[in-house]
């Protein structure tokens, strides 16, 4: 039976952007903080608790997702494309969820402070270890590179959808209520 | 398009013909390449000529060669521990735990600067002690110091055309002294650093050394209250020249006689704090403040026991001068945040790679306590 689009509720809408304008600031983050000098200490005091943030409220949406899982997609969006966009929502949940416990683990590992705001800060979850160090260091930049190009392509796929096909999918998550 | 699935707009949208089609890929091309530009300009891709953690590392390296597994800079070293007694005299500057009266545990390592792990001891190598306070409520404070009594560089631009000019010409395997001396001509302000530091004698070891921290932090007290405040220590150990004319010494002198001296005996250094005035300046760390600014001796530090670098827990500590506990904060000194981001490059390349033994071993410190 036709159905109109419909959205996704509204509690998952904000979670989405949220975690939108959370993420794109970090990713700007991180990628500023390693080639600065000037704002390397101002950007990294805003990387550990935003990261910190993202890692809480990934949790906080897949525990929404299931509560409140997403409508069904359009019937403009083939089979295939569907299984594609699953596996990319998948791919980024799980990206926002290990990025910042790989980046909490190497500085662990490093034994650098964790340090959130004035005196609050998170306790270690690994040795002292200059190997889980490395790993995890590099294994950070890998997969934020990873997770920006996920991310490309997602945002490139609704852009398509959006401006080229007009199939209003775009409407299934815009903050405001559609009809 | 099903178009009995969509809302009414959707409906009534005309077909696009291949013209529209084509436009409107471009607008997706063109705000794709937006978004990748913006994030291209973030991570530095378009401003390849910018000075960055990673080229003034690279500097190091090109100065002193790469020496894997080792400090870029200050590369050779002994690891210490030992604790810092508080007298609670601080506490009136600064909320840091650290500054109540009583007892935290310290870490730290005395080394020699530069690149080169086996380098000579030499009275005029810069001396440099890195600590690591552990507060009981799980902060630290880092703090890496330095036996100059003001540092040569105002800004990480001059300290690099430095590095630039400090390494070694192909030709005579020397440093071109023509670099120098136009540092010199654009950077009045080292040249007046320098003079300083020639004017102040050098102790005869690292244990009747002072060392200071030369960067300006602010310091917030309880109430609120906040002041700049610069730090060093000072020796209890009775000072000493070094002898003008060094007669042929050990590469590892300097070390092999701290050695020596830990294990007879504990070392202790007063932490002395300088209370800065509104207006004293805090971004150039080439200038001392005036000597009549208050100084408080906040406590002892005591190191009691020495190790070599590969059964220290210090060889994988990067002192990094921002790892600071809740009541002290870096200052507007453009070197702060510049060392955090070049030590931290630093310290990311060496943990990566195999690690060497230092120059001095644990053989040389066998015995220790």
């Amino acid at each position: 039976m036709p159905t109109p689009t419909r959205q996704f509720p509204a509690l998952s809408r904000l979670l989405h952007w949220a975690m939108a304008a959370m993420v794109l600031t970090m990713l700007g983050i991180g990628m500023a903080m390693v080639v600065s000098l000037g704002d390397y200490h101002a950007l990294l005091s805003i990387h550990r608790p935003l990261g910190i943030a993202i890692l809480l409220l990934v949790v906080i949406r897949f525990v929404n997702r299931r509560l409140n899982p997403p409508p069904p997609f359009p019937a403009s969006i083939s089979e295939a494309e569907r299984r594609v966009a699953t596996a990319s929502e998948l791919a980024m949940y799980g990206l926002m969820l290990v990025l910042p416990l790989v980046g909490w683990g190497m500085l662990s590992a490093a034994r650098y402070p964790i340090v959130l705001y004035g005196s609050l800060h998170l306790p270690f979850i690994l040795p002292h270890s200059a190997t889980l160090y490395a790993v995890l260091r590099k294994a950070h930049t890998v997969l934020a590179y990873l997770f920006f190009l996920t991310f490309l392509a997602h945002f490139a796929a609704i852009l398509f959808h959006t401006l080229v096909l007009r199939d209003g999918i775009l409407k299934r998550m815009v903050p405001w209520r559609v009809r | 398009m099903p178009a009995d699935r969509e809302g009414p707009g959707e409906s009534a949208r005309p077909q696009l013909g291949p013209a529209g089609t084509l436009i409107r890929l471009a607008l997706v091309g063109l705000i794709l390449a937006v978004v990748l530009g913006t994030y291209a300009f973030l991570g530095g891709w378009l401003t390849p000529g910018a000075l960055t953690p990673a080229r003034i590392t690279d500097a190091f390296e090109h100065v002193a060669g790469v020496h894997p597994g080792f400090r870029r800079n200050h590369a050779k070293g002994v690891g210490v521990s030992g604790f810092f007694e508080s007298n609670g005299a601080g506490a009136r500057f600064s909320k840091a735990v650290v500054f109540r009266p009583g007892r935290v545990p310290v870490i730290g390592r005395f080394s020699l600067s530069g690149g080169r792990p086996d380098v000579a001891d030499a009275p005029g190598e810069v001396r440099g002690l890195g600590l690591q306070f552990s507060l009981p409520d799980g902060e630290m404070w880092r703090t890496a110091m330095i036996n100059l009594p003001v540092f040569p560089f105002r800004t990480p631009e001059a300290f690099y055309e430095n590095l630039v000019a400090s390494a070694p010409d192909p030709a005579t395997g020397k440093p071109d002294p023509a670099g120098m001396k136009a540092l010199l001509e654009r950077h009045p302000e080292t040249a007046q650093a320098l003079a300083v530091i020639k004017g102040q004698p050098i102790a005869s070891g690292f244990d009747n050394t002072t060392f200071h921290a030369l960067n300006a932090f602010r310091f917030t007290s309880s109430a609120g209250v906040s002041v700049p405040v610069r730090w060093l220590l000072e020796p209890a150990q009775p000072f000493e020249a070094a002898s003008a004319a060094p007669e042929s010494r050990d590469r590892n002198y300097l070390f092999d006689a701290l050695v020596a001296r830990m294990q007879r005996q504990p070392l202790r250094w007063h932490l002395i704090l300088t209370i800065g005035r509104p207006g004293d300046p805090t971004g150039d760390a080439t200038v001392a403040w005036p000597p009549d600014r208050e100084r408080v001796d906040v406590g002892t530090l005591t190191l009691d026991r020495v190790e070599a670098e590969e059964t220290s827990r210090a060889r994988d500590i990067n002192f990094d001068p921002l790892v600071l506990p809740a009541g002290i904060a870096p200052s507007d000194d453009p070197l702060l945040s510049a060392r955090s981001a070049v030590y931290s490059r630093s310290f990311t390349r060496r943990e990566g790679e195999s690690k060497q033994p230092s120059a001095i071993t644990a053989a040389d410190v066998r015995g220790g306590k």
